[in-house]
């Protein structure tokens, strides 16, 4: 019932995709990341990943939105729950 | 040590807050009925329903417990998730939700008051209502001591926002919103959670390193040592560890706590709602990975980024020498010292900063593992990350208990005891009513809890002694048509004061008698350890429970057949899984996930 829950998990984590790794992206080389996540620049690598994921998960919404809209009009004016 | 928090981590934080209550504020047009609100219309997919199934239970609990537990005791605290919930949630899944679901009861009580009679619901109901009011308070105190440690925000607010947080979106969203949440949250901790082990593994050098620098074998296996309490950390042997936790503590939790039965009950159908706990055990299954190996890398990784620091070093973050005044004045005032710690895992302070020494060893603070992990690896933008995945854990667990005590309030109190007739938008108004009233006394009992920090104890106590008999109860309700209510309300008493009586007069090794035991005067027996004497309180437990509710049952009538028809196995039919594609089959995932257990005991083994 209600909305499909993929659409807002997909666009949570698409906003913090861009918003860490944006953020990554412009701390390159800050020494924050010597200091904690070995080197490595974990808002970015992250940041894309948490993008990735978010996109599919929109993208699944997107595929449940259709599949239901044709549903419906095959059904005609049915009741669904 | 203390993090400092840029604008990147705090805007992480309101953007997840923003969605959390946006949820609830969208769903909120869709609470017509009060079948609406309490169990969301039956109408959830079993996906949703398997993660919110899972991520109501994670709270506090897990994630900062689990990693305490793994700090302390190794790999063997996985024997909570492989042997303890697993098994149990493919029981509850494939036998116990054709009775939860076919019988329509709308809540655990419910259930039986179908099969029993009042008394027994009334029994559970009423100890169910306050122990998970307490819970919920006892996670707002736990959460708002953790923030205030860590990063010197106010505890009061803390609570004050948080609980405001979870009325809002339970409040206006009922059930589908804790739902739709839980399962937000699950993505986030799962999210959250995995950079960490990762970072955590890479710096000590993978598991062949993290189990060279724990250098205790006994840490690193979860079954070779086994064989007797002397071996191992935790100070079980495997029968106690099977009976005791893999039997009587988990089934009773997962089979019978309304907080997660509650989540199959929403769901869209009969295969739907035996799949719920199914599809949760997978991902059950590997969260080990992701709370437990924190807090085992908690005890072995240094605070700086040079390598060869001595453990106990004071970050490079906060200029101070150690053993001298600043040390105390910094833990008290602003930040934790790591002096006379573990790893990153700190000692355990009173009032004035210094460290608690107990038997000649410091005290550590086992349950700052975890925080420390994020803390230590997690630059500016995923600590913001970091920190949400931690206050959604206990959030989940706060809506959770908040969703459970409205429903349970309403329905097997208010409409049983106090007004059985009325319209269906009474009982809708007396929800959300027992949403508002339900948080505040759990903000009260977070008070409580901060004034005697024995709280915690004594409510795993209490949840011990009534959870443990309450599956007895369950198995002879669904399996054992014989069996009679005023057997089961004999048995359910019977089983808590045993509960009691065992812990009265037992004590674990090194404490003395009051919380822990021993205050019925005399000590009969003293146990290796808490662990073990939990244990054993709960198998005394159970087994009290199911005699006495055998023998009063066949002392006592039964109710006809024909009353019993779909709450008993034998008087009900199998539910077919026609029109399933395979691998949705409740059957198959079953064996699916038994076998992974099974491979992955071995691995650890």
């Amino acid at each position: 019932m209600g909305f499909d829950i993929r659409l807002p998990i997909g666009m949570m984590f698409s906003v913090f995709g861009v918003l860490v790794g944006g953020y990554g992206a412009a701390t390159r080389g800050s020494e924050m990341y010597t200091r904690h996540s070995l080197g490595i620049n974990v808002n970015f690598w992250w940041g894309i990943a948490m993008l990735m994921f978010g996109a599919g998960m929109l993208l699944l919404a997107h595929r449940g939105a259709v599949a239901a809209r044709s549903a419906d009009k095959k059904l005609k004016g049915g009741i669904i729950k | 040590m203390r993090p400092h928090p840029h604008w990147i981590d705090y805007a992480v934080i309101g953007i997840y807050f923003t969605f959390v209550l946006g949820i609830g504020f969208v769903l909120k047009k869709y609470m017509k009925t009060s079948t609406d609100f309490f169990l969301s219309g039956r109408s959830i997919p079993a996906w949703i329903t398997g993660l919110a199934f899972l991520s109501a239970n994670l709270g506090a609990q897990e994630v900062i417990g689990m990693g305490a537990s793994g700090a302390k005791y190794g790999i063997m605290t996985s024997h909570f998730y492989w042997v303890g919930a697993i098994p149990a949630m493919v029981f509850v899944g494939i036998f116990m939700m054709p009775f939860y679901y076919g019988s329509r009861a709308r809540s655990v009580p419910e259930y039986l008051k179908l099969r029993f009679d009042e008394k027994t619901r009334g029994v559970n109901a009423i100890s169910f209502a306050v122990m998970t009011v307490f819970s919920s308070g006892v996670s707002m105190y736990a959460m708002g001591k953790l923030l205030q440690l860590l990063l010197g925000w106010n505890f009061n607010a803390a609570i004050i926002v948080s609980a405001l947080v979870v009325l809002a979106y339970t409040f206006l969203g009922g059930l589908t919103s804790a739902i739709y949440n839980e399962v937000l949250q699950f993505f986030l901790i799962v999210i959250g959670f995995i950079p960490l082990t990762f970072l955590g593994l890479r710096d000590v050098g993978g598991w062949g390193g993290l189990k060279t620098r724990i250098g205790n074998d006994a840490m690193v296996h979860s079954w070779k040592y086994l064989g007797s309490p002397s071996t191992n950390p935790m100070g079980v042997e495997w029968f106690g560890m099977l009976m005791g936790l893999g039997f009587v503590l988990s089934f009773g939790y997962w089979c019978t706590d309304f907080l997660v039965v509650q989540r199959a009950m929403a769901a869209d159908s009969m295969t739907s709602a035996r799949r719920t706990p199914l599809i949760a055990a997978f991902p059950k299954m590997l969260f080990p990975f992701l709370v437990i190996l924190p807090g085992m890398l908690a005890g072995v990784v240094s605070a700086a980024s040079m390598s060869g620091s001595m453990s106990g070093d004071v970050s490079a973050d906060v200029p101070a020498k150690p053993g001298s005044a600043v040390v105390s004045q910094r833990a008290a005032g602003g930040g934790i010292s790591l002096e006379g710690g573990k790893g990153i895992i700190p000692p355990k302070v009173d009032e004035s900063g210094k460290p608690l020494i107990k038997d000649g060893k410091t005290v550590l603070d086992y349950d700052l593992a975890t925080p420390m992990m994020l803390v230590r690896y997690f630059p500016s933008g995923l600590l913001g990350l970091g920190l949400c995945a931690l206050m959604a854990s206990f959030m989940s667990g706060m809506a959770g208990n908040t969703t459970a005590f409205n429903s349970v309030w309403t329905y097997d109190i208010y409409q049983s005891y106090i007004n059985k007739s009325a319209t269906d938008q009474h009982y809708l108004w007396m929800g959300r009513a027992a949403t508002v009233f339900g948080l505040a006394i759990s903000v009260a009992a977070a008070y409580v809890a901060r004034q005697f920090n024995n709280i915690m104890d004594v409510l795993q106590l209490v949840f011990a002694f009534v959870n443990a008999p309450l599956f007895a109860t369950f198995l002879l309700g669904m399996f054992w048509k014989r069996a009679t209510g005023n057997g089961a309300f004999c048995g359910l008493l019977g089983g808590t004061a045993a509960a009691a009586v065992h812990h009265g007069i037992t004590l674990p090794a090194g404490s003395v008698p009051g919380v822990k035991g021993g205050f019925l005067g005399v000590v009969a027996h003293r146990y290796p350890s808490e662990m073990a004497q939990n244990f054993w309180t709960a198998i005394f437990a159970w087994t009290t429970c199911f005699t006495v509710t055998i023998l009063i049952s066949l002392l006592t009538k039964p109710r006809p057949d024909g009353e019993l028809k779909g709450l008993v196995y034998a008087l009900t039919d199998r539910p077919k899984d026609v029109g399933l594609a395979w691998y949705q089959k409740p059957a198959l995932l079953a064996v699916v996930v038994l076998t992974a257990l099974v491979v992955l005991n071995w691995i650890f083994w």
